[in-house]
């Protein structure tokens, strides 16, 4: 074991290589490595953000289909309530409607009654006087009887 | 291989691997070999220069296209090991200071590589770069860290850079007392003065002789395995997968270490 000017030369090397790792490996390396560490940081950091989003968008989308959900419902239900108006009313105007009808042929079917008197009652009349000519020719004079005839058909 | 004359003996053999490949002024030479203080071992200063230039020119490379997308095979390994040792850094050393994690990266990165060189066969590149030459005696030692210089000028180095640190964070005044007060007031001083001096010796001394001892003894055995010839097969494997734990273990022990000689001179007691 000798220690000589080796010595002196290995100190230059050490140094020298010392003064490049700190010149020009570490400092770049360093700033790549915290480089990537803030990336990574931020990455994690969207994606905590993406996924806090998606939630709420879950939860939004969630009640926008209750909300449809509801206002199909009421429509659905407003819908039968109409329908239902809807055949309530017409059977009112049907029921409206026949009783019109069955007034009308109730009042045709009286004028025609009132007709068939009438006619009868002229007929009646005519039957009488027929038949109480009839008699009559033989008994009395059909012009001196004639007031009591008339005053007759007025009471039919 | 051969020490003299192409016979092999055991310890020709082992003294050839655990030689430099020194260059020194002739006048500096007993009996051919450098003995005085400047001499060079070319080798360790050769293969630690040449790794940590590839290794640290390739980080440079992969941190220059660093992207915060997804990142390249590359980029990421890069970050993976720098991340690692970021990570230990953020866990021990609490101040602020744009140097420790460099540092860190640094001497773990390099450290490992250096230490990795020993996973090569011990023969396989001596054997080449002898053949390359021409020169059947050249002498080339693969692992620059079972240098002692190598060890002792990174933890100097480090030590260096803990009291500057020091006196940086904590201000002259305040770091001054803390060596004459501390642990025991200033009534001691001179006690207190020298258990700092016993304690800021120790730990670069503690720091360069543990990875230089470990890397020597696994150099060691590796060469002692070698020598088995054909029973090497056996064990060197075995040797070889526990080495690669080994060479990990003080490639981070001495970074966090240093992490930890770092966070104790910018911190108050």
């Amino acid at each position: 074991m000798n220690i000589n000017a080796t010595l002196i030369g290995q100190a230059i090397w050490f140094a020298l290589f010392i003064w490049i790792t700190m010149k020009f490996v570490w400092p770049p390396l360093q700033k790549a490595m915290a480089d990537r560490q803030a990336q990574i940081a931020d990455g994690l950091a969207a994606a905590e953000r993406g996924k806090h989003e998606q939630e709420l968008a879950a939860k939004r989308s969630a009640d926008a289909l209750r909300d449809a959900k509801e206002k199909s419902a009421d429509l659905i239900a407003q819908a039968e309530k109409r329908a239902q108006q809807i055949v309530e009313d017409a059977k009112g105007t049907a029921k409206v409607e026949a009783d019109k009808v069955v007034a009308g042929a109730k009042a045709e079917i009286d004028q025609e009654v009132e007709r068939a008197k009438q006619s009868l009652r002229e007929r009646v009349a005519e039957l009488a006087v027929a038949g109480a000519e009839k008699i009559l020719r033989k008994e009395i004079n059909a012009s001196a009887h004639s007031d009591m005839l008339v005053a007759l058909k007025q009471d039919l | 291989m051969s020490a003299d004359g192409g016979t092999l003996t055991t310890t020709g053999y082992i003294e050839h691997h655990l030689t430099n490949l020194a260059v020194c002024a002739d006048s500096a030479k007993v009996d051919g070999v450098c003995t005085g203080f400047w001499t060079f071992h070319l080798d360790t200063l050769l293969v630690s220069g040449i790794l940590g230039l590839v290794v640290f020119g390739f980080m440079a490379l992969m941190a220059s296209r660093a992207t915060a997308g997804v990142p390249s095979g590359g980029q990421n390994f890069v970050e993976m090991v720098v991340g690692l040792v970021d990570q230990q850094v953020r866990d021990t050393f609490h101040g602020k200071s744009a140097l420790v994690t460099p540092l860190a990266i640094t001497i773990f990165v390099w450290v490992f590589v250096m230490n990795a060189m020993d996973l090569i066969p011990v023969d396989f590149l001596p054997t080449a770069l002898q053949a390359a030459t021409g020169n059947h005696h050249l002498p080339f030692k693969f692992v620059p860290t079972t240098d002692p210089n190598l060890t002792f000028a990174m933890s100097l180095t480090v030590f260096a850079i803990s009291i500057v640190l020091g006196l940086k964070t904590k201000g002259f005044g305040h770091f001054m007392h803390e060596v004459f007060a501390v642990p025991f007031g200033l009534k001691l001083a001179p006690i207190n003065l020298l258990f700092r001096i016993v304690e800021e010796i120790a730990r670069p001394i503690s720091l360069s002789l543990r990875l230089f001892g470990n890397m020597y003894a696994g150099e060691m055995v590796f060469i002692l395995i070698a020598l088995l010839g054909l029973y090497q097969l056996p064990l060197a494997l075995p040797w070889e997968l526990f080495h690669i734990l080994i060479i990990t273990l003080q490639a981070f022990v001495f970074m966090m270490l240093t992490i930890v000689y770092m966070s104790m001179a910018a911190e108050s007691h």
